[in-house]
């Protein structure tokens, strides 16, 4: 009873039309849930409706009853109802679709019934029959409002979906309604279903007799008429059907009942010959969709209309700008407009539909004219525009219907090749298996830029008509022999003409080289055993490239495209696993190159041998291999030979080479199997190689070779498994340990010891320590590094001589060593902490302290010691902090506060610090919290615990801050605004936003402070991005609301900073954003604000200058209208 | 050529839903472009005038793009030249619709002077040293009173983005309008064209022509 009661009051408030539209889903959701639930049974509802649904008042009639009931039946979709029920329901539905007050309900009530599903209990075909008709009747849909016409086209496309022959029954009034309803409709999702309707309509009265064959004509015209579809409102309606989709529809509508085609057809013709581009395009399309549906016969009555304006679609949609670019090797060469691909589709579709179409363009008159116009110019820039034309056009249809079936591509070499083989002054080879070698062919040869074009059209869409090689056992050699034994006949020949043309190009003229490279192209990539080019022609395209890309010493473009040309046969025969033509490729092409890597002298640079060997070579995993060992063997022969004779030329092809692996093989290791091991072998023989050269008898200053040398070692050993990686450390060690380096270790950590050192290593220990800091550097945390604690000394002895990389070295070292807390470190003999207290030379092993106490942070502080000592020992320490920060470690809070007593004025004991030192220091932060591309990342396997850039911001900036309002003297002012503005603007922004109340000020400060000296440009540009971070977030508007004044007054000078120009551009964006604060806030400043853009305005950079322009604008927007500038 | 359809009167969109898709030739709507702005709605004929109903349309021509954007060299200095003064004019905010006049929006033409060649890049003559720029434009037609409003429009843009160092002067190629030397005469007096600007409707109109248009 309670139940009901509620129900009472649920009704009273649906059927209420004051109450807000929330109100009214609450008590339709109540009074669902308790009908689901089995609370209340339909039968009761309707009977407490009772009143409601017979009252005399429209609005509570329509309103509150026959939509609630409707409503509620679209909530109660799954739930099982009485046949009794439904049958009931839907004849009340249906009986009300005829009062037009209450149109809305009875709509959404038939479409829940009907889109009942099965075991739901369903409205029987009798009842969808009844609702078909009396919708038909009593309906006028476009006199609807668009929620209601929207329905009633769901309705019908309901109907036609789940009840075809009760729809069937109804005949002509489905059709009759159909065309109503659909008469004047404008909204675009009522469209889209209204076009399906037509298209389900069409598949239900398929006959030539029924009712849309009779109606065809009028149906036509109402849905021909959005053709083309055209928005006027593109804005504002995002959820709004998209017009690409609506225009599928509707082509679908036009193309779904063959009935059509006498009106379809010259109607998209003539939409066809129409100049706006979208009419061109929607055509097509939809062209090609009649072509498909209305089936050969029909479209055969059209052919004589559709051949010329096809063509000339075509031909407008060409452009007659042939590339002869390295680009366009694998494309058409010219760029291909929408309407152009879609009239290509078109022509092809046809084609393959009905060979007989193709008549048309073999006797067309401008497709024959066309040898006449290619045979007229010698050279392709020498033709008029309307001969390019000619023949790009012509080309694109001929090779368009070659591609379209094998048969089509019978008949149009046949009827073509010959004669443009002819024009060409090319000669068919008399016996197979002869070649021809008359001396008179190939001067009669006339390589014609237009018909090369033509055939390398012809010869490309041949190739994809081959079969691949199973299929080919399975389909009669007879269908496609036919124009294949045309191009074998020619095969030789053309050969023969292409490679004249490349070999007959000069540099200033790239068409010659173009056309013949990719004529040769074209001939080597027919694939399969039923190829029309033998074997030994293929490898006579292979030696005429290869030869091209050995014989010349410049970089030209005859020598790029060769190379593309072969690295695009590599890959196809890898794709086709063509292992005989592999062969041929290993034999000719790999083997040549990579001897041309070993031999040191030939006459092409040494980096254009390396980038063509490894871009041919990384098509197929055997090469790589092939190739990794040539690299192999060129590195020992050129290092040897500095070593011995000091060649200079060959420490620089050593270094090219190290480029060369580092650049274009590392990064595609994913791709390449094997290529892995191959390259862990190589860097082996690299350690071979220098343990074996044990002098190096002329010394060099070679920069280059070391850092290409430190740069490939690292990077292989940071992509080798752990395996690889023991075994390259191991080699490196027993290198090391039989150099003069370790006696480096037993030096002293005393000053003196340190101070009598110079930078007194040989050439070959300091190659052989950088490239072991390197290999530490890349190497995992599950890597086994023999005898820790000696390689802790070594590294910390040569960074305090200088060496950084030693430093970063042992910073990565302590990130990834094992606590030692654990004990489960089998793999190393020393742990983090011991490491640390050989580093921080702590003797008192009960505390580790690696503060100012430490012997290190002695040096750091100018305790003792020279200056460049000082400077060392900084940078040294903030790759330690870095290594000790990035893992978590509680130590580096230490380190950070040494590093920060050097950017006071005094020491503790009242010594004045260098400049020099404070400068390192301030670095030292850029050092500890920037990402590292040399070491410390995930390249190279560092230990990084989440967030340990925000945990190192909040200890330091409040100690910074501190010490910058204690500052004494402007220098110190200065360098800790340089640490500060490194730490915020390293850290992420969100951090940055959640303390922006408290930053602002200080950032604010360090802008004025840095923007004195030039030399803290990219500080203050990195600061910079960090404020205007601040000003486009929410959570950061309040403050920045607040300091409006000072942030203008800051920016306003930033305006006109003279050091670098992205400052300024940034600063005027900044100013353009400020506008989104409140008005009121602003609007004080834009005086101050236009005077130092409008300066702006006439800045020497033109970028400053556009965005000035827009922020002057934005500003002049928000004063008065009268003042207009 | 009959397949553009504009919904020319308010009363008869109110009913519809946005958007609107165009029909082509159904029997409510007849337009065609040879007859721009004479709308048939059902039966009722509404004619309107427009100074020139049948502007010839050109193809916007290919934009030269600038080569030298990678210039690195970060004391270099880059005088404005007359791609800039082209781009300031029509880059992205400045597209007139001069077809917008006496309440008549013709959203589907939004024509701009570049389309109708009434500027072209040639017609910019600028140097940074002497700090001057020419710019000469050709009205459409010999009488179009919208020439005055063209012309200003043109100088305000300037004036708004170029340094005030500038001295800009506006003129309508010769032999194109009627009233040429009043014209240049007007366009160029600072007082007449300080006068123009305090009139509030003037300034609406000048800054409706430099929204950005609906493209």
């Amino acid at each position: 009873m309670a139940a009901l009661n509620n129900l009472t009051e649920h009704l009273e408030a649906f059927v209420d039309v004051t109450r807000s539209p929330t109100h009214h889903a609450e008590s339709l959701k109540a009074i669902a849930t308790s009908l689901e639930k089995g609370v209340l049974s339909i039968n009761q509802l309707v009977v407490e409706m009772d009143m409601y649904l017979t009252t005399t008042d429209d609005v509570v009639r329509a309103r509150g009853s026959i939509l609630l009931l409707a409503e509620m039946l679209d909530y109660l979709k799954s739930k099982p109802l009485d046949n009794a029920v439904v049958h009931s329901l839907i004849g009340f539905f249906t009986a009300k679709l005829a009062e037009w007050r209450s149109v809305r309900g009875a709509l959404s009530g038939c479409l829940a019934l009907i889109k009942r599903k099965g075991v739901a209990g369903v409205v029987t075909a009798v009842d969808a029959e009844a609702v078909a008709k009396s919708m038909a009747q009593s309906i006028q849909v476009q006199s609807l409002a668009l929620y209601d016409r929207k329905l009633c086209f769901e309705l019908l496309e309901c109907l036609l979906e789940q009840y075809p022959e009760a729809m069937i029954n109804l005949g002509d009034l489905m059709v009759y309604a159909t065309c109503e309803a659909i008469d004047g409709e404008k909204d675009p999702p009522c469209l889209m279903i209204a076009f399906h309707v037509v298209e389900l309509l069409a598949r239900l009265f398929p006959s030539p007799s029924g009712p849309v064959a009779s109606e065809a004509s009028d149906l036509f015209e109402f849905i021909s008429c959005y053709f083309p579809l055209h928005y006027t409102h593109t804005k504002g309606d995002e959820a709004s059907i998209p017009r690409e989709d609506l225009s599928r529809g509707l082509s679908l509508a036009i193309s779904s009942t063959p009935f059509f085609e006498p009106y379809a057809i010259p109607l998209l013709l003539e939409k066809l010959s129409a100049s706006l581009p979208v009419a061109k395009v929607d055509s097509l399309k939809c062209l090609k969709d009649c072509a498909v549906n209305y089936g050969v016969s029909r479209m055969k009555k059209h052919y004589k209309d559709l051949w010329p304006a096809l063509k000339d679609a075509l031909y407008a949609s060409t452009k007659t700008d042939l590339s002869f670019g390295l680009e366009s090797l694998t494309s058409p060469g010219f760029e291909m407009g929408e309407i152009h691909r879609e009239a290509v589709n078109l022509l092809q579709r046809l084609v393959k539909q009905d060979i007989s179409f193709l008549g048309l363009v073999v006797e067309d008159i401008r497709v024959n004219m066309v040898f006449d116009t290619i045979s007229r110019y010698l050279r392709y820039e020498e033709m008029l525009d309307t001969s390019k034309l000619e023949v790009l056009v012509v080309s694109q249809i001929l090779s368009v219907s070659a591609r379209s079936s094998v048969e089509s591509c019978n008949i149009i070499f046949e009827t073509f090749f010959s004669r443009l083989m002819n024009t060409l002054g090319i000669v068919e080879k008399t016996s197979p298996g002869d070649l021809v070698h008359n001396e008179n062919s190939t001067v009669s040869t006339r390589l014609y830029h237009g018909g090369l074009h033509l055939c390398i059209e012809l010869l490309t869409a041949s190739k994809d008509l081959i079969p691949s090689s199973e299929e080919c056992t399975s389909t009669p050699e007879s269908a496609q022999q036919s124009w294949c034994s045309i191009v074998n006949r020619f095969s030789a020949s053309l050969i023969e003409a292409f490679t004249s043309a490349v070999q007959s190009s000069n540099d200033d003229c790239s068409a010659d080289a173009y056309l013949g490279v990719k004529g040769l192209l074209a001939m080597g990539m027919f694939r399969g055993g039923s190829s029309p080019v033998s074997r030994s022609e293929f490898e006579k395209i292979l030696t005429t490239l290869t030869s091209i890309i050995a014989a010349n010493s410049a970089k030209t473009v005859k020598w790029e495209l060769a190379l593309k040309a072969l690295v695009c046969m590599g890959s196809f025969i890898d794709r086709y696993s063509e292992s005989e033509k592999a062969m041929s490729y290993m034999a000719i092409v790999v083997e040549n190159l990579v001897s041309l890597v070993r031999s040191s002298h030939c006459s092409l640079p040494h980096p254009m041998i390396l980038e063509a060997t490894s871009e041919v070579c990384s098509t197929m995993p055997t090469y790589v291999e092939k190739m990794v060992e040539g690299f192999e063997e060129a590195f020992c022969s050129s290092f040897s030979d500095f070593c011995v004779n000091g060649n200079f030329k060959s420490i620089e092809n050593c270094s090219q080479l190290l480029e060369c692996v580092t650049n274009k093989l590392l990064p595609r290791l994913t791709e390449i199997d094997g290529l892995e091991k191959s390259l862990v072998n190589f860097a082996i023989s690299m350690w071979n190689q220098i343990e074996s050269s044990i002098v190096f008898s002329y010394d060099f200053n070679g920069r280059e070779f070391v850092e290409a040398a430190m740069k490939t070692m690292g990077e292989i050993v940071g992509v080798a498994s752990v395996d690889s990686q023991n075994s390259i450390i191991q080699k490196a060690y027993n290198v090391i340990s039989s150099s003069t380096l370790p006696a480096m270790e037993s030096i002293p950590l005393t000053v003196a010891a340190l101070e009598g050192l110079q930078r007194n290593l040989s050439t070959r220990d300091e190659l052989i320590l950088s490239l072991f800091a390197s290999v530490i550097i890349g190497a995992s945390p599950k890597a086994s590094i023999p005898d820790v604690k000696s390689l802790v000394d070594l590294f910390l002895v040569s960074f305090l001589k200088g060496y950084i990389r030693a430093a970063q070295a042992l910073g990565s070292m302590i990130n990834k060593l094992v606590t030692g807390s654990g004990g489960t470190n089998i793999s190393t003999d020393c742990s983090l902490e011991e490491a640390c207290d050989i580093i921080f030379h702590e003797s008192d092993s009960s505390k580790t302290i690696c503060g100012s106490e430490t012997f290190l942070g002695k040096i750091c502080l100018g305790f003792c010691g020279s200056l460049d000592l000082q400077t060392r020992a900084i940078t040294g320490l903030a790759w330690i902090g870095k290594g000790l920060l990035m893992r978590g470690d509680k130590r580096v809070n230490e380190i950070a506060l040494v590093l920060m007593e050097c950017l006071k004025s005094t020491n503790s004991s009242g010594n004045a610090l260098h400049p020099s030192a404070m400068k390192h220091a301030a670095d030292a932060f850029l050092t500890l919290m920037s990402d590292s591309e040399v070491c410390l990342n995930r390249k190279f396997h560092a230990v990084i615990r989440p967030l340990y850039k925000q945990r190192f911001f909040s200890i330091t900036v409040p100690i910074l801050e501190s010490l910058i309002v204690n500052s004494q003297t402007p220098l110190s002012r200065t360098m800790l605004h340089v640490a500060l503005a490194h730490v915020v603007s390293n850290v992420p922004v969100t951090v940055i936003l959640d303390n922006t109340k408290k930053l602002l000020s200080v950032i604010l400060e360090g802008l004025s402070v840095l923007s004195v000296d030039s030399v803290h440009k990219e500080t203050l540009f990195s600061l910079l991005l960090v404020l205007s971070g601040t000003l486009t977030d929410i959570k950061g508007q309040q403050s920045v609301s607040d300091n409006a004044h000072r942030i203008i007054e800051c920016l306003v000078k930033l305006t006109s900073y003279p050091h670098l120009m992205v400052v300024r551009e940034t600063a005027i964006q900044c100013l353009a954003t400020l506008l989104e604060l409140p008005h009121g806030r602003i609007y004080p400043f834009r005086r101050e604000v236009l005077q130092a853009v409008t300066k702006a305005l006439d800045d020497p950079k033109r970028r400053v200058r556009e965005e000035a322009i827009k922020c002057r604008q934005a500003w002049t927007s928000i004063s008065s209208r009268s003042t207009p500038f | 050529m009959n397949w553009r359809i504009t919904p020319a009167s308010s009363s008869s969109i109110k009913l519809l839903s946005l958007p609107l898709i165009e029909l082509r030739q159904s029997r409510y709507f007849y337009f065609s472009l040879e007859n721009l702005l004479v709308v048939c709605v059902r039966g009722k004929r509404m004619v309107s005038g427009l100074i020139n109903e049948n502007p010839t349309v050109y193809e916007r021509k290919e934009r030269r793009v600038r080569t030298d954007s990678t210039n690195t060299d970060e004391f270099s200095v880059e005088p404005i030249d007359q791609l800039e003064i082209f781009d300031i004019l029509f880059f992205d905010f400045a597209i007139v619709n001069i077809h917008h006049i006496r309440d008549i929006r013709d959203p589907e033409h939004p024509y701009s002077l570049e389309q109708l060649k009434v500027l072209t890049e040639d017609s910019v003559e600028v140097d940074d040293h002497k700090s001057y720029v020419r710019v000469t434009f050709t009205p459409t037609v010999e009488h179009c009173s919208m020439a005055t409003i063209i012309g200003l429009s043109v100088r305000v843009k300037l004036m708004r983005s170029l340094p005030p160092r500038y001295k800009i002067d506006i003129r309508v190629a010769p032999g194109s309008h009627a009233t040429e030397a009043a014209l240049n005469k007007q366009l160029n007096d600072k007082e007449r064209v300080a006068a123009a600007l305090e009139n509030p409707n003037l300034v609406e109109m000048v800054d409706e022509c430099l929204s950005p248009s609906f493209e």
